[in-house]
């Protein structure tokens, strides 16, 4: 069987600037990853990659056995932007249509909406219990809601593969913590596998299996556990620091 | 005595055929405008118009009929902005300038050597839809419908791009070939919209609108039904008076747009106390 996500030897970046150096990992179905890195590190031009958003890169990169270059079926990824004020704020969209959008990737000219999508759409609120905000435009919704909304338009089209980007920054602790419990019984009971890149390195081992550190290159990709016994990552990191890591996982 | 004024009025030709030709190009610049608008894009109207001032003097100049030359060589400026946007690393308002300083710059010069057409071209720089000609009004309704069609066939991937260009693009929206489309409509929008306002204000017709259903509106389609009320009877009430008070049709259209923007604005102060 595929890996859900194969990357092989891969270099990235902007122009004459390499980001990404030589990186090469598999996603395995179920996994829930972490991916963490200092600034700069690369994990959001990862994710740009795997994304087909980036127009040069060497190396390989296959998506469920296949390279982004000529996939098709992205609505089998869902995605969640780092930025939720990305979208145009004077744009009176309501919460429907916002979470429609997630359906663009399924539909074929002139992408008409059906009443299967209604249900569709209607059943994600509801996964997200953000129902009552359906007639609501997205402007006039707390930083919270904006994100549970965005989150419903990247699972509406049902999604084998989640890929987030720090969706935690702008969250207080609780909405933070509630935020990965959601995301920790998606990877459970829906059998979605996740990437989520955060920074949030000392509670993310709660709720993860696997953590892909990057810093231009891979420096760790494995189990929390294997992490936490590693020698080299506790010369790398120090000992302080991997305690850290690893605290909330123990 | 107003009433048989009026009712005489409405019997007239060309009061009937303004009113057609206006209504479509009216429901054209609102639905674009709002696009265009919320993409931070509301200049390019009015640098396409200055470009089509110097397409209309290239037509004068060689004796072809202007709009004729106008909408591809409007077409050619708005792609010439699109690729210096994207291509080289030109901010779009700069674009903009570049494009449209090259249209005014070729418009003055073309008039400057003929002499000849000065009249004429300068007509054009206010518009008068009660000079619309049959000609005219079936061009106007062909490439409205044309372009409203496109508009209504795209909608979803004009919504998407217009509220998240990256989210677009990764559910496999054609970005830049949306971009392409949006710009192109817009060249054939601003040719048609030179005989309703004129060049100087055909950018008050695709910004106007927009802006006062943005005041008020709740929903995107909400706004662009609100923006097209706006704009068609603005059109209506500026051609009807226009004809009653003998004032220029264009900046009368222009200035009940602002009334309608000015009651928006008010609107939304009182109902957010």
């Amino acid at each position: 069987m595929n890996p859900v996500l194969s990357i092989k030897r891969l270099c990235s970046g902007y122009g004459p600037v390499e980001v990404l150096h030589n990186i090469t990992f598999a996603v395995e179905k179920d996994d829930y990853i972490a991916l963490a890195g200092p600034n700069g590190a690369g994990k959001t031009t990862l994710v740009k990659t795997i994304l087909g958003l980036m127009d040069k890169y060497t190396g390989t990169a296959e998506v469920f056995g296949q390279d982004i270059r000529g996939f098709k079926r992205w609505d089998r990824i869902g995605y969640l932007p780092q930025r939720v004020n990305a979208f145009n704020p004077l744009l009176p969209a309501m919460v429907r249509e916002v979470v429609g959008l997630g359906l663009l990737s399924q539909k074929h000219f002139p992408k008409n909406f059906t009443k299967n999508d209604a249900v569709s759409i209607r059943q994600t609120l509801d996964l997200m219990d953000i129902a009552d905000l359906t007639d609501k435009p997205i402007g006039e919704l707390s930083i919270g809601q904006q994100q549970r909304v965005f989150l419903a338009r990247s699972l509406v089209s049902n999604p084998e593969l989640l890929i987030l980007d720090e969706p935690s920054t702008a969250l207080d602790p609780v909405s933070r913590e509630s935020f990965f419990e959601l995301l920790k019984k998606l990877n459970v009971s829906k059998g979605i596998t996740i990437i989520l890149i955060t920074h949030d390195t000392a509670q993310i081992g709660k709720y993860a299996n696997k953590l892909l550190y990057l810093d231009k290159k891979v420096v760790f990709y494995g189990s929390f556990s294997d992490f936490c016994k590693s020698e080299e990552m506790s010369r790398y990191f120090g000992h302080f620091s991997q305690h850290l890591i690893c605290h909330q996982h123990d | 005595m107003i009433n048989i004024t009026v009712l005489h009025f409405l019997h007239y030709a060309f009061i009937q055929k303004a009113y057609l030709a206006g209504t479509f190009i009216a429901v054209l610049c609102a639905m674009l405008g709002l696009f265009l608008v919320l993409r931070k894009l509301s200049l390019i109207g009015d640098g396409l118009s200055h470009v089509s001032f110097g397409a209309i003097a290239l037509g004068l100049f060689f004796g072809i009929y202007p709009f004729y030359v106008a909408i591809p060589v409007v077409l050619i400026g708005s792609y010439v902005i699109l690729r210096l946007t994207e291509r080289a690393r030109i901010y779009g308002d700069a674009a903009i300038g570049i494009v449209s300083s090259l249209g005014i710059a070729g418009g003055v010069i073309l008039a400057s050597v003929s002499k000849g057409f000065n009249v004429d071209l300068f007509s054009y720089l206010f518009g008068n839809i009660l000079a619309i000609s049959n000609q005219e009004v079936y061009l106007s309704l062909g490439l409205s419908i044309a372009v409203l069609l496109i508009i209504i066939l795209l909608y979803n991937d004009l919504f998407s791009v217009t509220f998240d260009e990256e989210f677009a693009k990764i559910t496999g929206v054609k970005t830049e070939r949306i971009n392409l489309v949006l710009t192109f409509l817009t060249a054939i929008t601003v040719v048609l919209a030179i005989k309703v306002v004129g060049i100087m204000l055909i950018s008050a017709l695709l910004i106007l609108p927009a802006v006062t259903a943005l005041q008020v509106a709740r929903g995107f389609k909400g706004a662009m039904l609100i923006a097209v009320l706006d704009a068609v009877i603005s059109v209506l009430f500026g051609i009807t008076l226009s004809f009653l008070l003998d004032i220029p049709a264009g900046a009368t259209i222009v200035m009940i747009n602002m009334m309608f923007f000015s009651a928006a604005l008010l609107y939304k102060k009182i109902t957010k106390v």
